[in-house]
């Protein structure tokens, strides 16, 4: 009755869905934190969002999230492009919920293909947004197999394909969606999150929700449990090598960076995936007095937004950020590593 | 290599029934009635009540005619199929009294992994095309627990080489391999970990005499020095004749003769087995 109290339109329920498919969701969410890695499976219904847009991402967001939580929106680590900014709209509309930029500051992050660069605490809680749930989808194309596959712990197919990898290729091809196993059980797709992030999955502090709206599946990885990628004992799991790159906004060097090609002057270029990381940087960096990384003239290089805008509510924010993916218009956006699957 | 007189496999009373099935199954059906289909429930007793043991280091031979049921028996002792009703013991699997049919999905697959070996009469069944050679071969070890690709890669290039698939093809996909070559992978494949029991359903059928030669072979020569047991299950007598020391006679769905290799073949008892010895080519 609470919550009810606080929405913002009327002829909604508090976060769009009603009580009664919430809390499905709910239960279906006990169920993903009780069995790691399990793909638990629950009813989508229809949103006012197309279906593999984000959907199960944002009923997960519907069904947890209260009147007091802060709600931060990425997609690909940036919280101004569409996708991001469609969901936070429609969730900000429907809740009243108070938004941020801030890692830091947010109590639910919803995300598509990246958890931020700073590590997140146990009072907190990462929502991913899932195309493909089945990590057996490469090997088989069968639901009815996959399941059986997973009841059975029969994941050879998944390692066979990962040695034709490596005897093909001489190294494993998969970028995003690097398959993990969670609690030496079940093995989850960790979403097409690049593999820099497939780490963090492990024994993290913080509670990984993984939504597949269009597919109808629900799984988590609980903090401190077990989730490793998969590797052989003589080629082991790695991540996306940035040596000797450096983001070009906040000069950066250990975080997971977008390639960018400036086709005016031939350059490539790199820039921090996670916008809120590199806001929060650049905004250090002025604060200090310390010379930035500014590569003068470039549209990338321009000065973020004061300190209290971060934390400012969506309406007033989304005017003020034309920052890097909206004005990365002009350049062709490289995605590192191979394949994004949408 | 002889028989020990260890038993790796101990099979008793494996009934496969298609359909509903009634209480008088079994005893409509049979030689006898020569038929396997219930007249009263129309049910097909793919096998019949069927008890044998095999021992370590054994070849036996399981010979019929087409639908007697012998392509089922093996498919239920892989797992492929369940048995309706019988039990199934593997010496290396628990306390070796553990029956096999009546353990979870997860254990079955244990025992498939690590301690059987199945040879489809269908290279196809047994490989998948679109892994390379040594992808197949790779498969069955992933199952059996190995975790090292240049172990894995030596070992598949070990098996590939004494089923005498050219190393240059180990990385080629089997799809593109003639039949004989297909079925020599499927054995490499089989026989990756090394497993106690290995099944051999019509290995030979379906490829010309000299790959069929080499194939069989091959199969005496793997008995010889890995003393693997073996049921390899045929129509042909003469592929019988040449690898088993002892063989089973079935005919809709039972075994209805049963001894050393030899003795049936001098001697058979059973009218069926005087038949098919006599149109022996």
């Amino acid at each position: 009755m609470g919550v009810n109290q606080n929405r913002k339109h009327r002829g909604y329920n508090f976060a769009f869905l009603d009580e009664n498919t919430k809390r499905e969701i709910r239960r279906k969410l006990l169920k993903a934190v009780a069995i790691p890695g399990y793909q638990v499976p629950f009813a989508s219904p229809e949103l006012p969002i197309a279906r593999g847009w984000g959907t199960g991402g944002l009923q997960i967001t519907m069904a947890i999230i209260g009147p007091g939580d802060v709600l931060k929106v990425i997609d690909q680590g940036c919280d101004g492009s569409v996708n991001a900014v469609n969901i936070r709209k429609l969730l900000v509309k429907t809740t009243g919920v108070a938004t941020t930029f801030d890692t830091n500051a947010a109590s639910i992050i919803q995300t598509r293909h990246r958890i931020p660069e700073e590590a997140m605490r146990q009072d907190q809680i990462l929502v991913l947004q899932v195309p493909i749930p089945e990590p057996l989808r490469y090997v088989e194309a069968s639901e009815a197999k996959t399941r059986e596959m997973h009841g059975e712990m029969d994941y050879s197919r998944m390692w066979v394909y990962l040695y034709e990898n490596i005897v093909q290729y001489g190294e494993i091809t998969i970028g995003a969606r690097y398959p993990s196993l969670v609690n030496r059980r079940y093995l989850i797709d960790p979403s097409p999150i690049p593999r820099w992030d497939v780490p963090k999955l492990n024994q993290a502090e913080t509670l990984y929700l993984f939504g597949a709206g269009r597919e109808k599946r629900i799984y988590a990885v609980p903090p401190h449990t077990l989730a490793e990628p998969l590797e052989f004992e003589d080629f082991r799991f790695r991540v996306e090598d940035f040596t000797g790159r450096s983001c070009i906004r906040c000069g950066a060097t250990d975080t997971y960076m977008n390639e960018m090609y400036d086709s005016s002057s031939g350059r490539k270029l790199f820039v921090c995936s996670d916008s809120g990381y590199c806001d929060r940087r650049r905004e250090q960096s002025v604060t200090q007095n310390l010379a930035c990384a500014e590569p003068t003239g470039h549209p990338l290089g321009r000065v973020p937004p004061k300190a209290e805008a971060l934390v400012a509510p969506i309406q007033e924010r989304s005017r003020s950020y034309p920052t890097a993916s909206k004005e990365a218009g002009a350049l062709e956006q490289v995605v590192i590593e191979g394949k994004e699957a949408r | 290599m002889a028989a020990t007189g260890e038993a790796v496999l101990d099979v008793r009373g494996l009934t496969r029934l298609y359909g509903a099935g009634c209480p008088d199954c079994l005893v409509l059906t049979g030689p006898d009635a020569g038929t396997n289909i219930c007249p009263q429930c129309h049910a097909i007793v793919a096998c019949n009540n069927i008890s044998f043991d095999l021992e370590q280091g054994e070849i036996l031979g399981i010979v019929g005619e087409s639908g007697s049921g012998k392509s089922t028996l093996l498919r239920c002792i892989c797992f492929d199929e369940e048995a309706t009703a019988g039990e199934c013991y593997f010496a290396a699997f628990g306390t070796g009294r553990d029956d096999a049919f009546s353990q979870t999905g997860q254990a079955r697959r244990y025992i498939r992994n690590h301690l059987l070996g199945i040879v489809y009469q269908n290279p196809l069944m047994g490989i998948k095309p679109h892994f390379t050679a040594g992808g197949n071969v790779a498969e069955k070890l992933l199952t059996a627990d190995v975790y090292n690709v240049s172990l894995i890669r030596q070992r598949a290039a070990t098996l590939l080489q004494r089923t005498e698939v050219p190393l240059a093809r180990m990385d080629d996909f089997p799809a593109n391999f003639s039949g004989g070559m297909q079925q020599r992978v499927q054995i490499a494949k089989a026989l990756a970990n090394n497993p106690p029991v290995l099944l051999l359903d019509e290995v030979s059928t379906g490829l010309d005499v000299s790959v069929q030669a080499r194939v069989l072979d091959l199969i005496k020569e793997i008995q010889r020095d890995l003393g693997i047991a073996m049921i390899v299950v045929s129509h042909d007598l003469g592929v019988i004749r040449l690898l088993a020391d002892r063989t089973g006679v079935m005919q809709h769905g039972q075994v209805i003769e049963f001894g050393l290799t030899d003795q049936i073949l001098e001697d058979p008892q059973h009218r069926y087995t005087q038949l098919l010895v006599h149109s022996m080519l």
